[in-house]
């Protein structure tokens, strides 16, 4: 106990005094929720909009006035010929544009139904969908008032109410795929790149001819990972919940439970990457090529699985991060307990055994 | 007098005692065969050029590599059922520097102090004595990153028997060292000698085979041959080492060798 104590204590001396090492533990946490909470965002506003209208009645300008009243939209200009529209398109200062045909209001109060044009700048397909989205919602609420008006009969009306996030807030993607991106990077890279050093610096050889036990190297080099990135996921959450708003509905206890799961996790596999690695420099670029970049692309944390070809639905299956955002997505969003998410659980124990199965073999195979 | 007579100690019991040690990697053979026995407060030098196998013998003899034939005792404990109690009583220094560089004197100290087990208190007093021999007052607080080679080098030695290991393994700890450094460096291994230290030191500068008691000259895996400087010298007619290690290079594998020779 007291090798591994002096041991555990000298890692903590190794990070607290490289100021490099502090800036990732503690600045990229937060400088990433920020700038995933405000840049990479799903959500659009100020949308530039042309309306052209050659029409121009009272129902053009109703369903006008509510379009521009949102915060989405924004008119560049209104008016009632559509002849620039594709220069505007082109250089960018349009992204949506809706005509109203003439006659708009008469066939729609003599027969009910008119015809709206929308086109939109689909180079950007996803904020396009989103685009046409908000638009659809605006016309078919502007559609009800006008039935109302005129006294008419409304045609089926969709109410839609979105659960869990009712403002859609990219915010609540972004704060937990931070988390599991964060404890990733500081865990599995961190560690495997601390023990590559020892490796390259040539101290690993003096630990091993050491009484100390492999062993008790490895839990030495990996207990300040652990209180480290434990205090991180506070940092994130706390920083969600304050900035973002993004609440944490679940049990906190089972939530932060979670967390220390899925640490321990990365760190077994941040000992395996360093059973690969020679040096510090294959440490970091198999960290970051094998380990970094699929949790960002293959975990659901940017991309919907649901959409991914079906090879990579299944390569997905394997990502330890795509079971801990669905894990911590539950318990925040949902307020979900362990009934719902036993499974998921399951799945991160198993690979966490694994993981470390795989790093003791390969570790004291090393040093034969 | 014969050279193989000298592969065993008289008088009390030898601290390292190798019978029939072979590690072959694949069809390589790095070490062939080797007995040999060291005796209390001995310089033991193993001599030869790169990949002769000096490496390999002493990482088996600390544990950290498993022969892959023969036995061996070291210091008190069989190499193959106790390894775990070797590595309390080793110390070890290898030719990469293995102290931290980002913790500074006393902090290593500490730290060592504790993967070796000693108390708190029992490694700030070895580590108070130890800077009181070096006279490193001044430096304990100082990063060994920011010291001078020469400091580095005999710190990572006094660190490596801070807890008197009885028996220490340099490995080619003078390698890329200036010779005044390498000098002093040695008059350390001969003080601590002096101590009743056992102490293994391979080297391929051959001028410092001269300050062991006996050294093992390593060719290919084997020892080619192994006693006093002065008897080898004797024993081969040649005036120095240098001399020496050619002859028994040549001897093994001539043809090679004469074909590089002018």
């Amino acid at each position: 106990m007291r090798r591994f104590l002096a041991f555990a204590k000298k890692e903590f001396r190794h990070i607290m005094r490289d100021p490099r090492t502090l800036l990732i533990l503690f600045g990229i946490p937060v400088i990433q929720i920020i700038i995933f909470g405000y840049v990479v965002t799903n959500e659009i506003k100020h949308v530039p909009i042309v309306i052209i209208d050659r029409s121009h009645d009272e129902t053009t300008r109703l369903i006008t006035d509510r379009i521009l009243a949102s915060p989405y939209f924004e008119t560049v200009t209104n008016t009632n010929t559509g002849k620039n529209i594709h220069q505007w398109f082109k250089k960018g200062n349009v992204r949506l544009t809706v005509v109203f045909d003439r006659q708009f209001g008469k066939k729609l109060i003599k027969s009910g139904v008119a015809q709206v044009q929308v086109i939109a700048d689909g180079s950007d397909p996803n904020a396009a969908r989103l685009m046409v989205g908000y638009l659809s919602g605006i016309l078919a609420q502007a559609q009800q008032e006008i039935n109302k008006q005129y006294g008419m009969v409304n045609p089926v009306g969709i109410e839609s109410r979105m659960e869990f996030n009712p403002e859609l807030k990219g915010a609540f993607m972004f704060v937990p795929g931070t988390i599991a991106l964060i404890m990733m990077l500081i865990s599995a890279m961190m560690t495997s790149i601390s023990i590559a050093r020892e490796k390259e610096m040539g101290t690993m050889e003096a630990m091993l001819v050491s009484p100390l036990h492999p062993l008790q190297i490895v839990l030495g080099k990996v207990v300040p990972y652990v209180a480290i990135a434990f205090l991180d996921a506070v940092i994130i959450l706390a920083l969600g919940q304050v900035i973002f708003g993004v609440p944490v509905k679940g049990n906190l206890v089972l939530l932060l439970g979670e967390v220390i799961l899925y640490i321990i996790l990365s760190l077994s596999l941040g000992i395996m990457i360093s059973t690969m690695s020679p040096t510090q420099m294959v440490a970091m670029f198999i960290s970051l090529f094998v380990l970094m970049m699929p949790t960002i692309l293959l975990s659901g944390f940017i991309f919907p699985i649901e959409n991914m070809p079906e090879a990579l639905q299944w390569l997905s299956l394997v990502m330890p991060p795509r079971w801990f955002i669905i894990i911590i997505k539950a318990i925040m969003l949902k307020g979900a307990g362990l009934m719902f998410v036993w499974k998921e659980t399951l799945v991160l124990i198993a690979m966490t055994f694994a993981f470390l199965l795989i790093s003791i073999k390969r570790f004291t195979i090393r040093l034969e | 007098m014969s050279v193989d007579r000298q592969n065993s100690v008289a008088g009390s019991d030898p601290v390292v005692q190798v019978r029939n040690l072979t590690k072959r990697f694949g069809h390589f053979t790095a070490v062939n065969n080797l007995s040999f026995e060291i005796a209390k407060g001995e310089i033991f030098g193993l001599l030869g050029a790169n990949g002769a196998g000096k490496t390999t013998l002493i990482k088996m003899l600390c544990g950290l590599s498993r022969p892959t034939a023969g036995m061996a005792n070291v210091a008190g404990y069989n190499l193959i059922t106790q390894p775990e109690m070797i590595k309390r009583r080793i110390g070890y220094m290898s030719q990469k520097f293995s102290l931290y560089e980002d913790l500074t004197v006393q902090e290593n100290i500490r730290f060592f102090g504790g993967i070796y087990g000693l108390s708190k208190r029992e490694a700030i007093d070895a580590g108070n004595i130890m800077i009181g021999r070096l006279g490193l007052e001044k430096m304990k607080n100082r990063l060994i990153g920011s010291l001078p080679l020469g400091w580095k080098q005999k710190i990572a030695f006094s660190v490596a028997i801070l807890h008197h290991p009885g028996l220490i393994f340099l490995d080619e700890p003078t390698s890329g060292v200036d010779p005044v450094t390498r000098r002093q460096f040695w008059e350390m291994i001969l003080e601590t000698a002096g101590r009743g230290y056992t102490i293994i030191v391979t080297t391929h500068y051959m001028d410092e085979a001269e300050y062991c008691n006996r050294v093992a000259v390593m060719v290919e895996g084997n020892i080619a041959a192994l006693d006093s400087p002065e008897n080898l010298q004797r024993h081969y007619h040649v005036a120095n080492m240098e001399d020496l290690f050619w002859k028994l290079t040549r001897e093994i594998n001539g043809s090679v060798t004469k074909s590089i020779q002018p």
